[in-house]
């Protein structure tokens, strides 16, 4: 069953088209990624359905509600958490805080409630911290839930980053370059922390790489972007044989490490 | 070298202009150390440090010859240039256009001696200050914090000479260190010597000894260390309910002034400290305090006649509605957007206040006088010295929500804007609802601060509204530190309680300022007890917490 679904999603810059037409279903509980060249529209297309961006056509449905035009509060609460390609973390909040705003949507304690320091603000708090406590444990962070997130290495802050959305209790996880800037041991630990994403909590994700090699052992399907539009989509052996694909990548005279990947 | 010249002609420069200005000659009324040196000698032998310091600093390389050569000349051409100026002044006459270029200035400059043997003592005394100043670089870190903390405690007393001497004459005992410490005007030389080994030995004994004490403190099984930390928090509430007392009605005055602007700065470091909202129209809801009491409760306008109490109430809920009113039309503004909008609010409260249309009610220009006095029972907070429990209560009430909030889910709501908007918002923050609490929280605090300012003036008026209070709040929130309440407390206490006690630096009051913000961007833009070294301390407490919930299984969504 389709957890999200776009339907000839358009979205423009000016006279360039980022995003065009594009359809796509992501399957529940699947790991879904989506790759191109540079300037493919990748990131374009995770901001049009997390609210950052109103698209100028098109419609995104998420477990039958349509996301368009919705804030990007809103698209959260309804259980679409993300990270960012170049991250973006609270700086000057301690790693736990940053984990802590993510719960920020299940949290209701109210103005009163927390001057008052009633017992169900109190509750709520413990709870709230022993939740983060076992996220921040979960992405290897345990123990350094005290440092401020921009004093903390950069493969921390990444898995900060997600802890962070996963604190939101999404059912849809948007990963934008998680490997970006790693090396390949890195990566794929990466990779394999992102199995376990979907493996041990049951999430979907939905992922956008640039390197293809990196994709191809862990997604169900593959959706490749190019100009904004969907040039291919299919298990990994499909994209991996596609003449279209293979075209999009060498064509643009991209690294060797991608060609190599594709060949 | 050439950075070393550099330093030394801008240190030059600076000294100039302070001269030129009249602010050395203005300190020289004061000694620091009777009949050794003057407030004003002292204000251009630290510009003369700070650029040997500078000097020392910028010399590429180690070689310490090097770096001592180039502070010493840096201080060199410091006091150089200042000889010149000496120089000049008795060829011209610098008068004409330099109102502040008198005779007793050259003889300042040149230590009331002969021009020429003085201007000589004025380059050795400079380079001298400027060799000081890379030794003190090249010496270890240990000596510099004890000489630094020393040295300015003498420089402070000195300073502070007016507060401290009537301070210590009113208790008994304490008055023979009046005698030993101060002449009428200036340290005996006795007491400055003593002063300084005082305090080095005690800064040296806590250098030395300091962190162990503190870990040892921490140690200690969870019993005890409450016990002495709340018989710490016992001690600062004595001290603080005994000030007023203790310190007299002057001073008393210049801490409630003090008081009025923590209350201020506390509120305002909600909406610009924790939300990073820069809102510079702050005053606007200090103004709507101060009048919503004033109409309450002054018989001379005889709209209504309520007590102070009954009044409160409804200046909350003023400050908070017009929080939000003002508020919402700037939601989507953002950074210096926002600071520009907010400006306006100030300025359009104030003229409204002052405008004929409202005179009936507002009273126009003369504004509201007859504003009764507070009452508990039969107490009436009449003096400074009574009005001050009321501020300590409200500082004390606003101290206590402003840390609830900051460890809630609304204060990380807030910080969270300040960090990162977009990403707040896509973490679930409504925008709108954390903004206007903000706001509107802010508002009230500013209110309530404006109620106390009201009854304690007696009268209000458009005039004490003016958008140099805003402008005062910020500075004292920045100089702070964003986001810090003990920073707030500092902040106010530098920028507002100094000036009221140093009379020199009335004139200069806004120069100092400007000369304060600037330095304060450069050395430690962070403010003077910031945020982040609360952080610092409860890092290392809670690191074993983390780990001994290892057994804890990760729930799913
Ligand atoms: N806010 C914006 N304003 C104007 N143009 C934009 C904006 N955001 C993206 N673009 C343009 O849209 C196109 C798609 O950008 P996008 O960031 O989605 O690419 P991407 O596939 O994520 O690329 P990369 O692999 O480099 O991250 C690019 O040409 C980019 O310059
Ligand atoms: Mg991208």
């Amino acid at each position: 069953m389709a957890l999200l679904f776009s339907k000839k999603v358009t979205k423009r810059f000016g006279g360039l088209v980022a995003v065009g037409d594009l359809d796509i279903e992501i399957r529940e509980k699947s790991i879904h990624s989506i790759i191109g060249p540079n300037g493919a529209g990748k990131t374009t297309f995770f901001n049009c359905i997390t609210g950052f961006y109103r698209p100028e056509e098109g419609e995104i449905l998420f477990n039958d509600h349509s996301l368009v035009g919705l804030l990007p509060d809103r698209i959260v609460r309804l259980g679409i958490s993300r990270t960012y390609q170049n991250i973006r973390l609270f700086p000057n909040l301690t790693a736990m805080e940053n984990v802590l705003v993510g719960l920020h949507g299940h949290l209701n304690a109210g103005f009163f409630g927390i001057v008052l320091n009633t017992p169900a603000t109190r509750k709520e708090e413990k709870e709230a911290a022993e939740e983060a406590r076992r996220l921040l444990k979960f992405v290897n962070l345990a123990g350094k839930g005290d440092f401020l997130a921009k004093n903390l290495p950069y493969g921390d802050q990444r898995r900060l980053e997600i802890a962070r959305a996963l604190a939101s209790r999404p059912n849809l996880l948007l990963l934008d370059e998680p490997t970006a800037g790693m090396n390949p041991k890195e990566t794929q630990d990466m990779m394999d922390f992102i199995q376990r994403l979907r493996d041990e909590l049951g999430i979907t994700i939905l992922l956008i790489e640039h390197q293809m090699r990196v994709v191809m052992g862990i997604s169900e399907i593959v959706t490749v972007l190019d100009y904004g539009e969907k040039i291919a989509e299919g298990t990994p052996i499909e994209i991996q044989r596609n003449p279209k694909v293979i075209e999009a990548y060498l064509g643009r005279g991209s690294t060797g490490e991608e060609s190599q990947a594709v060949s | 070298m050439r950075q070393a010249i550099k330093i030394g002609l801008i240190g030059g420069v600076v000294g100039i202009l302070l001269s030129l200005i009249g602010m050395v000659e203005a300190f020289s009324q004061r000694d620091i150390i009777a009949h050794v040196i003057s407030m004003g000698h002292t204000l251009l032998i630290t510009v003369a440090l700070f650029m040997g310091y500078l000097a020392a600093k910028r010399t590429p390389g180690k070689g310490s010859l090097r770096i001592l050569s180039n502070s010493f000349l840096s201080g060199l051409l410091l006091a150089g240039m200042l000889a010149l100026l000496v120089m000049a002044g008795s060829l011209i006459n610098l008068r004409k256009v330099f109102i502040n270029a008198s005779p007793l200035l050259y003889s300042l400059l040149t230590f009331g001696l002969e021009k020429g043997i003085g201007a000589l003592l004025l380059l050795v005394i400079g380079a001298m200050s400027g060799l000081l100043a890379g030794i003190f670089y090249l010496s270890p870190g240990i000596l510099r914090r004890v000489l630094i903390i020393s040295l300015g405690s003498i420089v402070s007393a000195g300073v502070l000479q007016d507060l401290l001497r009537p301070t210590f004459a009113l208790w008994g005992p304490l008055a023979i260190i009046n005698e030993w410490l101060f002449t009428a005007n200036g340290l005996t030389v006795q007491g400055a010597i003593g002063l300084f080994i005082l305090i080095a030995a005690f800064s040296l004994f806590w250098s030395r000894k300091g962190s162990a004490i503190q870990t040892g403190f921490r140690q200690l099984p969870p019993a005890p260390q409450r016990i002495l930390k709340m018989a710490g928090i016992f001690i600062l509430v004595f001290i603080l309910l005994i000030l007023p007392r203790v310190l007299g009605l002057f001073l008393s005055e210049v801490l409630t002034i003090v008081g009025l602007y923590v209350l201020l700065g506390l509120g305002l470091n909600i909406v610009v400290g924790y939300a990073g909202l820069l809102d510079l129209g702050y005053v606007a809801f200090f103004a709507i305090g101060s009048y919503t009491v004033a109409v309450l409760t002054s018989p001379e306008l005889g709209f209504f006649s309520l007590s102070f109490w009954e009044a409160l109430p409804f200046v909350i809920v003023m400050g908070v509605f017009s929080g939000v009113l003002l508020g919402t039309p700037v939601l989507k503004m953002r950074g210096d957007y926002l600071a520009i909008a907010t400006l306006g609010f100030g300025e359009i409260i104030r003229i409204l206040v002052l405008s004929d249309f409202l005179r009936p009610w507002l009273g126009g220009a003369q504004g509201i006088g007859k504003i009764p006095k507070v009452f508990i029972g039969g107490f009436e907070f009449a003096g400074p010295q009574q009005i001050y429990y009321l501020i300590l209560a409200g500082c004390l009430l606003v101290i206590f929500i402003s840390l609830r909030l900051r460890d809630s889910r609304l204060g990380r709501a807030w910080m969270a804007v300040r960090e990162d908007e977009d990403v707040a918002q896509a973490m679930g923050i409504n925008l709108v609802a954390a903004k206007l609490l903000a706001f509107a929280t802010g508002a009230g605090f500013s209110a309530l601060s404006g109620a106390i300012f009201a009854t304690k003036l007696g009268s209000v008026y458009p005039h004490s509204f003016n958008v140099m209070i805003s402008i005062n709040i910020v500075c004292v929130i920045i100089v702070g530190g964003m986001g810090s309440i003990p920073g707030v407390i500092v902040g106010a206490a530098a920028l507002v309680g100094l000036p009221e006690l140093l009379r020199e630096f009335a004139e200069y009051r806004l120069l100092v300022y400007g000369a304060v913000l600037v330095a304060m961007m450069l050395l430690r833009p962070e403010g003077l007890w910031p945020e982040a070294l609360r952080r610092r301390e409860l890092h290392g407490e809670k690191e074993n917490e983390a780990e001994s919930e290892s057994s804890l299984k990760l729930k799913s969504g």
